[in-house]
């Protein structure tokens, strides 16, 4: 239990992505109102991508953006930059997506006027507008 | 039901007129088929009992505390944090680290690696954020039809507010600051195969100068330069170049032809080959998918 503990101490931004990556999912299991369920989803979102970076991290090391352009360049110099565009990938799919969503929302908020998705779920079954 | 009859039908319904008529009630009406001869199932319309409820709850926290539990587990494997020599620091990442500088011409590896090595994802990305900002319009576009009256009115009842209140201090400081809000994006833009930044980062912070522009002095002042048309031809063009470079540069990669694209000096604004062209078209249909997204939500048109 201790060895677990110090293990997780010591990879704490990875164990914090995964509590955050937990707390969204909760979120999105439990809130009703529509809006907190997407708030929900872009916690889980911000998880992955503070996991991801983190992957690409090493201590010590440079951001990938060359010093000099003249001297060859060295890989014990500079972090992994692969994780860094693939964020990039996935932020600009999660603000789609939550745009989205949004207008979604928007839409069943001006037909059912409530933004509680129990409501809506219930006046669909009663089959009203 | 007659060829004009349905052309007609079809028209209105294009037109927005009227929405594509009720014939699933007549043509559909099972009468000899015995797949359709049972009943709906039945759903309870009530309220859900008090247990149910709580089963729910109580069951949706324990399988997050499960999940998070087991991806704590997988944590603990991990390799740690910070640490050189993990598994994800294979040959691609040290060939796109050593020859990247060679190779595209970037001083910026990551904007090297994403708008040459793998220029046709970013192109997808471009392509995502287009279709939502088609999508979103579709949804919320400031149809007559599609929108209560009572809205329209409210919104027309803000234009007349912001039209009439006289917010000196909010529209001079919009004056003051938005051009310079631009010309730093433009900068990061420009700039992104040789600093941090590039097209996306850029792209918001011009759009997010247009959208503090708009609140300000209201969308009708921001669409006297930038609106819908405007919106369709920056986008059509950005996307068109874009894939047509890409793959003109791709096909000579690929066969093995002299690339005629030069690549400049290291360090100097216009080197890079393609990059800064393609960095130039992406931030152009970010900044016009932010500004769209705000006036879609905002007043449904712009």
């Amino acid at each position: 239990m201790k060895e677990i503990a110090s293990l997780l101490a010591q990879n704490h931004i990875l164990a914090a992505s995964v509590i955050l990556f937990g707390i969204g999912f909760v979120n999105l299991l439990l809130q009703k109102n529509l809006i907190r369920k997407i708030i929900g989803l872009n916690i889980m979102d911000t998880a992955i991508f503070l996991l991801l970076t983190s992957f690409g991290y090493i201590e010590g090391r440079y951001a990938p953006i060359l010093v000099s352009t003249t001297d060859p360049a060295q890989v014990e110099q500079y972090v992994n930059p692969i994780p860094t565009g693939l964020v990039l990938t996935g932020i600009v799919v999660s603000v789609s997506c939550t745009a989205f969503m949004l207008a979604l929302t928007q839409r069943l908020y001006l037909r059912y006027h409530t933004l509680d998705i129990d409501a809506i779920l219930m006046m669909v079954r009663k089959g009203g507008n | 039901m007659s060829a004009k009859e349905l052309w007609t039908r079809f028209a209105a319904w294009v037109n927005g007129e009227a929405a594509p008529a009720a014939r699933f009630e007549k043509e559909y009406q099972p009468k000899h088929s015995p797949l359709f001869r049972r009943k709906p199932r039945e759903v309870s319309t009530g309220q859900p009992k008090t247990y149910e409820v709580w089963f729910y709850r109580v069951s949706a926290v324990l399988a997050s505390v499960a999940l998070i539990g087991i991806l704590l587990a997988t944590v603990t494997r991990l390799p740690l944090h910070g640490t050189p020599g993990t598994p994800d620091q294979n040959e691609v990442a040290e060939r796109y680290v050593e020859q990247g500088l060679e190779e595209t011409g970037a001083v910026n590896l990551v904007s090297g690696m994403i708008l040459d090595y793998r220029a046709f994802d970013t192109f997808g990305e471009s392509c995502v954020l287009f279709l939502t900002a088609m999508s979103v319009f579709v949804l919320l576009w400031n149809d007559k039809h599609s929108l209560p009256p009572k809205l329209e009115a409210e919104r027309k009842e803000d234009d007349i507010i912001l039209a009439e209140e006289e917010m000196h201090l909010l529209r001079h400081a919009a004056h003051f600051l938005t051009p310079f809000i631009l010309l730093f994006g433009i900068y990061v833009v420009v700039n992104g195969h040789l600093s941090p930044g590039g097209g996306f980062s850029g792209g918001i912070i011009i759009g997010s100068g247009l959208i503090f522009y708009a609140t300000a002095c209201g969308q009708k002042t921001v669409s006297r330069f930038f609106d819908r048309k405007a919106f369709y031809i920056l986008n059509f063009i950005c996307l068109a170049i874009y894939a047509g470079a890409k793959s003109y540069s791709f096909f000579l990669g690929a066969n093995h032809m002299e690339n005629p694209i030069p690549k400049g000096i290291p360090g100097a604004i216009l080197s890079g080959g393609l990059i800064l062209p393609l960095n130039i078209c992406v931030g152009l249909v970010v900044a016009c998918t932010m500004y769209a997204f705000y006036a879609l939500f905002n007043k449904g048109d712009f």
